[in-house]
């Protein structure tokens, strides 16, 4: 008898299925719309050009080797990382008052974030803090936080299917209806899975609000830089409620922006109201790291590291985002333009309104469904498309395809 | 004056807006410093050109310098021309890593590989890997939450497991007296275990004490645990390192699966191959069959996905190059001996020093006792006077690692346990 035997076979995680069932799939014309990694214009993953240059000087530095890193992480990739976000001229940062944990990708930065609020936010062990999620949100911010022990996650008002853009009133309303110190994780840009982020003077009201009643502000990073090809104005939203005073996580993912998905790269930033505060926070984060992973991989921070840290590596790097950035934008302007062109019944403006690696088609499941099956292009249940897919080479079928969807299946 | 003008008294209003104002933090306590990390960072600050680290359990050549592997740079040099892309792992991580680490533990001609009876997935190293574990357990083993270690264990131990919502029991083992195995006491105890707890076994080279049983002890312990029905984890972060050959350090790990235990196993790459920082390692869970194995594989996933979504590359391409790659393989082989043998050199060589020195303790524990770590029976007054005088750092439960003495510096290291110790 096994002690195993009751043990459920749980449900495969729903983007990882779609790209195994596009694998398989021997369609001469299939497109794979879902995973979020970006290709290039010939439908290749792309390791940047700074990444091949700085990995050969990594391999070429005699004086490096395997040996562990500190439980916190590399420490010029840290500094240099919470820069990035916060801006080379932060106040804070000048004030002492900001620290990185080096983590496993985004998902392990919110995960250590996570752990670390449960333990200490709002009382010792308070579970039953609330947390919200945007609706929808990253299907894995869920769980990350019920992981991490917290028994009430919510959602909170962000997509207005109907007029295909942000739910401010509603999304204003959670707000105010909010418990005191709730937890509230925002995406600092490029929205995931809508593409659709607040306006400057959204996230002011935000703000606002979130100062008066107490609330607890948690960045998701994962696209600074990606989204509009400008590190500072990816970064506007996280750098504002800094200006207002809030403290707060910000964890950021340099899987997209650098293109290291498996090298596992993140840091959560902690922005402290004093450098004796982010003292014993940091000591604490030793401690849930210690259990998690003991200390975190060091190939990809050497590599994030060492660009951040040198002016001509940066400046490389930056160039690198554009190009990332600037080709999602044209097939934005392209998918549209098509559309439009056919003369698809609906709107599509709201795919060049939307930023960054998502798009929020706005199809429903059976369209979804029909363009799986029928036409073998891959999306995700809920419409999202990851427009890093789309390729002047596939452009003309998949708006093909989504005409057919929208006129054939209701 | 100006500065008596610049200070005003605040109001009551004033101090509560303050106060609240001031952070969420307040309540944050400052955590205690890791106690085997935490004596590097003493080492570092100490100034004495003659100071020892005798902490953490990084393994070092004979100059003290940090060793990366021949094979290990064959291998890099080997994967950084095939210009492979950086795209994301599946959540188990790299197949053909969690395959040749499966095989490594079990044996290539194991049956439980061969029927696909286990699962493995590649984690973060060790520590990542005892986690998933002690995870996987809470969330899903129907028996007690207990955890027995053995006393004494990897500090770290006691604390993952608690995290992951276990609690912890121990069983004897270190016996301070003779400075080896307690087997008497390990029977006593492991047989007053409730059936169904868990049960931690260190595969070989056990840390701290480098105590390790016999072969014919280990069979009685095996005969014991299945009488009393306990789930197994192996934790084997040695392999290779302890004798310096891989298939006698897993012996203990192929005996009990032969014997029908379904046991579940971590293991590390960090020392035998000398990836510390890379963070390698694999998590097995040995089920009843093919079927079962997938139902564990899928949940492991969705415990995975939340903490870090799926491994890092770089090391587990390194390790399956080395594993796979008939020439570096062989070369690896004979690298890890070379470390496991001249770890035994050093303890030889302690041992004789200390004699030299006119010590008239027993010392042959340090030569019986395997792997990096040595139990030297100092008691903590005795490790505080060695780390004070001598400036040689270890932990404070008098365990040092072998690894970080060399043919340059064991006299030295003979002289100060002999000055403490007389």
């Amino acid at each position: 008898m096994s002690i195993f035997s009751e043990v459920p076979q749980a449900p495969p995680v729903a983007v990882f299925k779609l790209t195994a069932d596009f694998r398989e799939d021997s369609h001469p014309q299939k497109v794979n719309l879902g995973v979020g990694a970006y290709r290039t214009d010939d439908s290749q993953p792309w390791v940047l050009p700074v990444v091949k240059k700085v990995e050969r000087l990594i391999v070429e530095d005699s004086s490096l080797n395997h040996e562990y890193l500190p439980i916190l992480g590399l420490p010029e990739f840290r500094s240099a990382a919470s820069k990035v976000a916060l801006g080379e001229d932060s106040a804070a940062i000048k004030d002492n008052r900001v620290g990185g944990v080096q983590a496993l990708g985004g998902t392990g930065a919110l995960r250590i974030g996570a752990e670390f609020l449960r333990r200490w936010y709002n009382g010792v062990n308070n579970t039953a803090t609330p947390v919200y999620v945007s609706a929808p949100t990253w299907e894995n911010h869920n769980a990350v936080f019920a992981d991490a022990g917290f028994k009430d996650i919510r959602p909170y008002h962000y997509w207005d299917a109907a007029k295909r853009g942000l739910d401010l009133s509603g999304f204003l309303d959670d707000l105010e209806k909010a418990p005191e110190h709730s937890i509230f994780v925002l995406h600092a840009c490029a929205h995931n899975p809508t593409g659709t982020d607040p306006s400057q003077d959204e996230w002011k009201k935000i703000a606002e609000i979130m100062k008066r009643r107490n609330l607890f502000v948690f960045f998701d990073s994962a696209y600074q830089g990606f989204a509009s090809g400008s590190l500072e104005k990816d970064a506007w939203a996280i750098r504002f409620f800094v200006s207002e005073g809030f403290e707060l996580l910000v964890a950021q993912s340099f899987s997209k922006n650098f293109g290291l998905y498996n090298e596992r790269v993140g840091n959560l930033t902690v922005v402290a109201r004093d450098n004796e505060n982010l003292t014993r926070i940091l000591s604490q984060m030793e401690k849930i790291v210690r259990t998690t992973w003991s200390n975190p991989p060091s190939q990809g921070a050497r590599i994030v590291g060492k660009t951040l840290n040198c002016p001509e590596l940066f400046a490389e790097w930056k160039d690198n985002v554009k190009t990332m950035a600037d080709r999602v934008l044209l097939m934005r302007d392209q998918l549209k333009a098509k559309l439009q062109a056919l003369g698809t019944p609906g709107t599509w403006d709201h795919i060049t309104q939307q930023i960054g690696m998502f798009s929020f088609t706005g199809l429903n499941p059976k369209q979804v469904e029909f363009m799986i099956k029928e036409k073998h292009v891959y999306l995700m249940a809920s419409g999202r498309i990851n427009m890093c897919g789309l390729t002047t080479k596939n452009i003309d079928y998949v708006a093909q395809s989504i005409h057919e969807a929208v006129t054939k299946v209701q | 004056t100006s500065l008596s003008h610049s200070r005003r008294v605040l109001n009551k209003g004033e101090i509560l807006w303050k106060c609240c104002a001031i952070s969420w933090w307040g309540g944050v306590q400052m955590g205690p410093p890791d106690p085997i990390l935490g004596v590097t960072e003493a080492f570092k600050r100490d100034t004495n050109p003659k100071k020892m680290n005798l902490g953490v359990g990084a393994y070092r050549d004979d100059q003290g310098k940090p060793y990366v592997l021949n094979c290990v740079r064959k291998a890099e040099a080997v994967i950084a021309e095939k210009k492979l892309d950086k795209e994301y792992l599946p959540i188990g991580g790299l197949g053909e890593f969690a395959k040749a680490c499966a095989q490594l533990a079990l044996g290539a001609d194991n049956e439980v590989l061969k029927s696909g009876r286990n699962i493995t997935v590649q984690t973060i190293s060790g520590t990542g890997s005892l986690r998933i574990g002690a995870n996987f357990l809470s969330r899903f083993h129907g028996g007690p939450r207990d955890v027995y270690l053995p006393k004494p264990s990897w500090g770290n131990h006691t604390p993952i497991f608690r995290d992951a919502g276990m609690q912890l029991k121990a069983y004897r083992y270190y016996d301070p007296s003779t400075c080896g195995f307690d087997f008497k006491g390990a029977l006593e105890d492991i047989s007053k275990i409730p059936e169904q707890s868990v049960i931690v076994l260190h595969a070989c080279a056990h840390n701290p004490t480098g105590v390790d049983p016999r072969p014919e002890q280990w069979k009685e312990i095996s005969d014991l645990v299945k009488k009393r029905n306990l789930l197994v984890f192996f934790d084997m972060a040695y392999q290779g390192f302890a004798s310096g050959d891989i298939d006698r350090d897993a012996w203990a790990v192929r005996h009990f699966i032969e014997q029908g235990h379904n046991i579940v196993l971590s293991q590390s790459f960090a020392k035998n191959m000398g990836l510390y920082g890379e963070r390698v390692g694999g998590f097995t869970v040995v089920c009843k069959d093919a079927e079962e194995a997938k139902r564990v594989e899928s949940q492991l996933k969705i415990l995975i996905r939340p903490i870090y979504s799926n491994p890092p590359m770089n090391g587990a391409r390194i390790a399956t190059t080395i594993l796979n790659t008939p020439e570096l393989r062989a070369m690896w082989l004979e690298e890890v001996h070379g470390m496991a043998n001249r770890i035994i050199k050093m303890r030889e060589q302690l041992v004789a020093g200390l004699k030299k020195e006119g010590s008239s303790h027993n010392w042959q524990h340090v030569i019986d006792q395997i792997g990096m770590f040595c139990f030297t029976g100092l008691k903590p007054e005795q490790v505080e006077r060695l780390t004070k005088e001598f400036s040689v750092y270890m932990t404070k439960d008098g365990r040092i690692s072998m690894a970080g003495v060399s043919s340059g510096n064991v006299g030295y290291l003979a002289h100060g346990i002999h000055a403490v110790t007389k």
